[in-house]
């Protein structure tokens, strides 16, 4: 068995798999049950300053979107920071801790944009023998309308300089959560960086409507009528959350900077697919939600199992594997030419790559009286869609073509030497092969 | 004397009526609208959809099931019974295993077909929910066109003329409209009265008339229909029945398997419906597996389907048999009857075994007795009372594909005329499209 113990930022913990700041952090009560199943740390549900706490709706606080059997895709949230006292949270983390002192907990925390706010909680948060601390800049709803949450996240500026004041007023660990609500996910995270942060964390949630009700013309969740947008999360995010991670670790600002990875995990494939994009540790809480902690048996059975097959021992070795094959468009190798192939034997002639290809790419599939589809080569770009809308997973595949073959689309040989648009003759910017 | 399933003869009350309840309720339940959405995801959306292809009313299935999994079953049902106005007995009578369901691409690539007959039931039945007609009547023609028989054919053409503006008239022979529908088709496929439900709908259109006790050839003739309307549609189905060529087989307890049925459709109390201890029924078709099946649901202890044939020759689809077989009727391939015998009713059935060499069907002259107080006959109906005048091909009347018969006027469908399976599904195509061609004669 793999070992998964993971040391992110020197806190240590028995697996990668954290619970994120979200209800199910919100209480004593359930982190325990969180910890009694097996999780290997907790991010505390964000804390608020001092003082009477934040309210929330009294109606529907979440959204979703389902498949066809409502298997639950994405998740949309309206729900604010704790709105229990900062006192009683601050006295569950210290006695959770001391309770379980091999796992990892982290006091996550939303306090206005000014240093007083920051330098009077941190030290109260250091009281409890929380292994560190996350900044919550992500939240996109009610906190961010009052300059908190996501209105810090989407200013670097402010980042850095409440970054700093957190390393000023506090001595451990000091994670950055990041929003997606921005254009550019590298900026928010150098601020990080630039203001002394330990690590960054994401993705918090996106934006969202998850619907509308065509009877009330209200968006969903609806409140007495009346829906707000919504931070999206869950499997449907996933893709986003990848493409943001990968961002930070290959940007020269934010290169190995340690990440916590959030979005969308449900099961250890989504895990492995984080940890080897750069982070660390990742963070749960849609899957958690849906299914309950017993999910935390799948997802470190699997990674190890994974691990064991590829032969990785530890965590360690598989952090940032996959980072440097993510590159620009400008560099991938346009010499690469491939053809769609259909195996005949696997096709159970839906005729849906034929639909796929005819009416929106390149008449690239042909159909005969009798149902055989077969790939046009002369007219094939290799753009995927009749493997991505195909049923049948391993039927219609990318072959290759080898090096001095001819391209029946272009008639071309194929080269064997890498070649991108940087030197392509049309590119105007080419740069002249030296 | 044994009581109940054990009692000799051909008697009533075999079971108790909580048990013909239970056993006479849908064979297949309909699906819950959750049950549906799972169901209808299946569905791949295929290009030029080999179920389509497969269905003899060529309905839009991908369409239809996709108006499912978008949340709007009534207009699915609105895509199906444009193609198929008795789309909801066919969602339930269907031998979909050999249609639609055969062609589904997810029986190709799983051997389990997206149900594409239980979707159809869940959006035809909530059209029917409405109580009202989604379709409406073109401008009156001023035409009047005669349908005999008020079957699925006779339906079908009947609605689509009234669609298209034209009145009509059917005749029917029997006391209810429905034909097959209503006396012919298992019970258990079609409960709650729904044949009766059904065409109470259809008639909604409008601008149709049924006359029942309205006999070809007795009471009406094709000559005098043809003088008072402006074109006839025949849809008489096939009443004659074939006899069983066998010794002693006018004795008691011999009997078409298709008049038992129609008893069985037609019973007001099943506990007080007759059925054998021993039944063999003689056949190979669906109607043999139907009467078997029925006969065991009635209580029969013991009941035999002798086919002459080898099993895989049966007319009744593989699903229709495993039905029997699941029901504990055994099925006795290669023998054809010889003698029936018993001292004034039926007693037991001599059967004598078979071969076929090269198509040839022989008796080996080795036989074998089955206990058999009633023997049900369902050896095959045959076209009866077909007017004089009109060509025949084979024992049909023979048509064009658009319906036309040999005569000026007269259009035929249904089991009657050739083409075809003699399936309810076939004969609302051919329906239907005997009255798209009337109505072309009607408009040029």
């Amino acid at each position: 068995m793999a070992d998964l113990t993971t040391n992110f930022l020197g806190i240590s913990s028995p697996n990668p798999y954290w619970l994120a700041s979200a209800p199910p952090t919100d209480k004593e009560y359930n982190v325990r049950r969180a910890f009694e199943a097996g999780w290997g740390g907790v991010v505390w549900k964000t804390l608020g300053s001092e003082g009477p706490p934040v309210v929330n709706v009294n109606g529907p606080r979440y959204g979703a979107i389902y498949g066809a059997d409502r298997r639950l895709l994405g998740l949309n949230n309206i729900e604010l920071i704790t709105d229990r006292p900062l006192e009683v949270n601050l006295e569950e983390m210290a006695r959770v801790k001391a309770d379980y002192p091999d796992r990892a907990l982290i006091a996550s925390i939303m306090v206005p944009c000014e240093e007083e706010a920051w330098k009077a909680i941190l030290p109260r948060v250091a009281e409890t023998g929380a292994d560190g601390i996350e900044l919550n800049f992500g939240c996109p709803h009610g906190m961010s309308e009052r300059g908190m949450g996501s209105a810090v996240g989407q200013v670097p500026e402010y980042i850095e300089m409440v970054t700093r004041w957190c390393k000023q007023y506090y001595d451990r660990p000091v994670i950055v959560k990041l929003t997606p609500n921005i254009t550019d996910i590298r900026k928010p995270a150098a601020a990080a960086r630039n203001g002394g942060a330990d690590a960054v964390s994401l993705i918090n949630t996106i934006n969202s409507i998850t619907s509308v009700n065509l009877d009330t013309f209200s968006p969903e969740p609806s409140i007495d009528g009346k829906g707000s947008h919504g931070g999206y999360c869950g499997p449907a995010v996933k893709p986003i959350a990848l493409s943001m991670v990968s961002e930070i670790a290959r940007a020269e600002a934010t290169h190995g900077m340690p990440i916590s990875g959030i979005g969308g995990v449900s099961t250890w494939r989504d895990a492995a697919e984080f940890i080897s994009l750069g982070c660390g540790t990742v963070q749960v809480c849609t899957a958690a939600m849906t299914y309950g902690f017993k999910i935390i048996d799948e997802l470190t059975a699997g990674l190890s199992e994974w691990m064991d097959q590829k032969g990785y021992t530890s965590i360690d070795e598989v952090i940032g594997r996959a980072v440097p094959n993510v590159t620009d468009w400008q560099y991938l190798n346009l010499n690469y030419i491939a053809k769609a192939k259909i195996d005949q034997d696997q096709c159970i002639k839906c005729g849906r790559c034929y639909a796929a290809c005819e009416d929106t790419s390149h008449q690239a599939i042909s159909m005969s009286a009798d149902r055989v589809f077969e790939v046009v080569d002369e007219e094939c770009v290799a753009c995927n869609l009749c493997v991505d809308v195909c049923p049948v997973e391993g039927c219609v595949s990318m072959v290759p073509m080898a090096a001095g073959e001819v391209d029946p689309r272009t008639g071309k040989v194929v080269e064997p030497e890498y070649a991108n648009w940087t030197t392509h003759p049309n590119n105007p910017m080419a740069k002249a092969a030296e | 004397m044994a009581q109940g399933q054990m009692a000799p003869g051909i008697v009533s009350g075999r079971l108790s009526s909580d048990e013909l309840t239970s056993n006479f309720t849908d064979l297949h339940p309909p699906l819950a609208p959750h049950e549906a959405a799972v169901a209808a995801d299946r569905c791949y959306f295929c290009y030029d959809a080999p179920c389509v292809t497969a269905c003899p009313t060529d309905i839009d299935i991908p369409l239809f099931i996709r108006q499912i999994q978008a949340g709007q079953p009534r207009a699915a049902g609105q895509t199906i019974l444009e193609q198929n106005i008795l789309g909801g007995m066919c969602a339930r009578v269907c031998p979909t295993e050999t249609l639609c369901e055969e062609a589904c691409v997810r029986e190709t690539a799983e051997g389990k077909p997206v149900e594409i007959g239980r979707l159809q039931r869940f959006a035809t039945d909530d059209v029917m929910a409405t109580g009202a007609q989604p379709f409406e009547r073109a401008a009156p023609t001023g035409r009047t066109i005669a349908v005999v028989g008020a079957g699925p054919a006779g339906l079908a053409c009947a609605h689509r003329l009234a669609v298209l503006g034209h009145d009509v008239v059917i005749h029917e022979s029997r006391p209810k409209p429905g034909g097959l529908n209503e006396y012919g088709i298992a019970a258990y496929k079609s409960t709650n009265d729904f044949a009766q439900a059904e065409v109470d709908w259809l008639l909604k259109i409008g601008g149709i008339t049924i006359e029942t006790g309205s006999v070809l050839g007795e009471t009406i003739s094709l000559d005098g229909l043809l003088g008072n309307y402006d074109a006839v549609f025949l849809s008489i189905g096939l009443a004659g029945v074939n006899a069983l060529r066998a010794q002693g087989a006018d004795k008691d307890g011999v009997r078409h398997a298709v008049d038992f049925i129609s008893d069985v459709r037609q019973a007001d109390d099943l506990a007080h419906l007759p059925v054998g201890r021993n039944v063999v029924v003689i056949g190979g078709g669906m109607t043999a597996v139907d009467a078997a099946v029925k006969s065991r649901l009635l209580g029969a202890e013991h009941v035999t389907i002798a086919y002459r044939r080898a099993r895989d020759a049966m007319g009744a689809s593989r699903y229709e048999q495993d039905l029997a077989a699941s029901h504990g009727v055994r099925i006795m391939c290669n023998v054809q009857p010889v003698a029936v015998h018993g001292n004034g009713a039926a007693a037991e059935i001599e059967l004598e075994y078979t071969t076929s060499q090269e198509g040839r069907l022989t008796g080996t002259g080795d036989t074998v007795r089955v206990p058999a107080d009633q023997v049900l006959k369902a050896i095959g109906q045959t076209l009866e009372g077909a007017p004089e005048g009109l060509s025949l091909d084979g024992n049909k009347i023979a048509v064009s594909d658009a319906g036309r018969t040999s005569m000026d006027g007269v259009w035929a469908g249904g089991d009657c005329a050739t083409g075809g399976d003699d399936l309810t599904v076939t004969a609302v195509a051919e329906g239907r499209d005997a009255a798209m061609d009337i109505h072309a004669a009607l408009s040029s």
